[in-house]
């Protein structure tokens, strides 16, 4: 096997395992923004290894994958941010676990908790 | 003398940004062709010119340059760091969070270098930006070692903004 072909695959194979360990920890936290955390954190490394590897494993595509790298750690954080941006702004509550929240919302007042948000 | 040093700065501007503008439609279509080339770098000269607005774009200067390599070099070392810390803090059986949502400072003034701090934070290990209100941000911290407004900004947004003063002033 080339040697290309082995660093390519060991690359998309680190990628997926961040991936797999971002999944866990979208499925342990407590709370939305937590999640939201390691959601955006290892998708971005996470896809961008597995494209890098790619790239490695088939060198004509890789400037194809390099704008692909770009493209999504531009745009990965944007979308996170406007998730836990309306999760907030509707008043999804913080874990209990929370020690501070300074962010004061002007229009809408908070919910108590979990029970108080399936009820609406 | 000084109008002609200016409207010298923007044609820089522009044909760089038409250059960026090429590599990406030459790399993402394969073409190699000089014939193919010059027309699509013709094309995004006639895009930057009628849709750039040059005023509002910033001066490019060696020292900007070097500053934004090193400013990408710094945040994928950080986006890797910021990796780890999920996984170590995932993988423990009692998860060791201690979250909350903290204020923090800009120095910055540009909306787009506001942008761009408020995006790298979210990559950056244990932070996700929340929401922007003028030049505070409010930043969900997994683990917040320190509540006070400065002692977050120090060890949240300096990092960032050493780089990103010189990149967008």
């Amino acid at each position: 096997m080339e040697w290309y072909r082995l660093t390519g695959s060991i690359l998309s194979l680190m990628g997926a395992l961040f991936l797999f360990l971002g999944a866990l920890g979208v499925w342990r936290m407590p709370d939305v923004y937590n999640r939201m955390q390691t959601g955006t954190k290892s998708t971005t490394l996470g896809s961008i290894l597995t494209l890098f590897g790619l790239g490695v494993y088939h060198p004509q595509w890789m400037g194809q994958m390099l704008i692909l790298m770009l493209f999504i750690a531009v745009t990965n954080p944007i979308s996170s941010h406007a998730l836990a941006r309306a999760a907030h702004h509707i008043g999804i509550p913080l874990t209990k676990k929370s020690v501070v929240d300074d962010l004061v919302e002007e229009e809408e007042p908070r919910l108590e908790s979990m029970a108080e948000m399936e009820e609406r | 003398m000084k109008q002609s040093t200016f409207s010298l700065a923007r044609l820089l501007v522009l044909v760089s940004l038409a250059v960026v503008l090429a590599l990406f439609y030459a790399i993402w279509t394969h073409s190699t062709d000089p014939g193919n080339l010059s027309i699509i770098f013709l094309t995004a000269l006639l895009v930057a010119a009628v849709f750039a607005d040059t005023r509002k774009m910033p001066a490019i200067t060696l020292r900007k340059i070097l500053y934004s390599l090193a400013y990408i070099l710094f945040l994928i070392k950080e986006i890797i760091k910021s990796n780890f810390d999920v996984a170590r803090r995932v993988i423990q059986p009692v998860m060791p969070i201690n979250p909350g949502i903290v204020p923090v400072k800009t120095k910055l003034k540009s909306p787009i270098g506001r942008m761009i701090l408020a995006n790298s934070i979210t990559l950056t290990p244990g932070t996700l930006t929340v929401d922007v209100r003028d030049d505070h941000f409010y930043i969900h911290w997994i683990d917040v070692t320190d509540r006070d407004e400065h002692g977050a900004t120090q060890a949240i947004v300096s990092g960032f903004e050493k780089y990103l003063e010189v990149i967008f002033g």
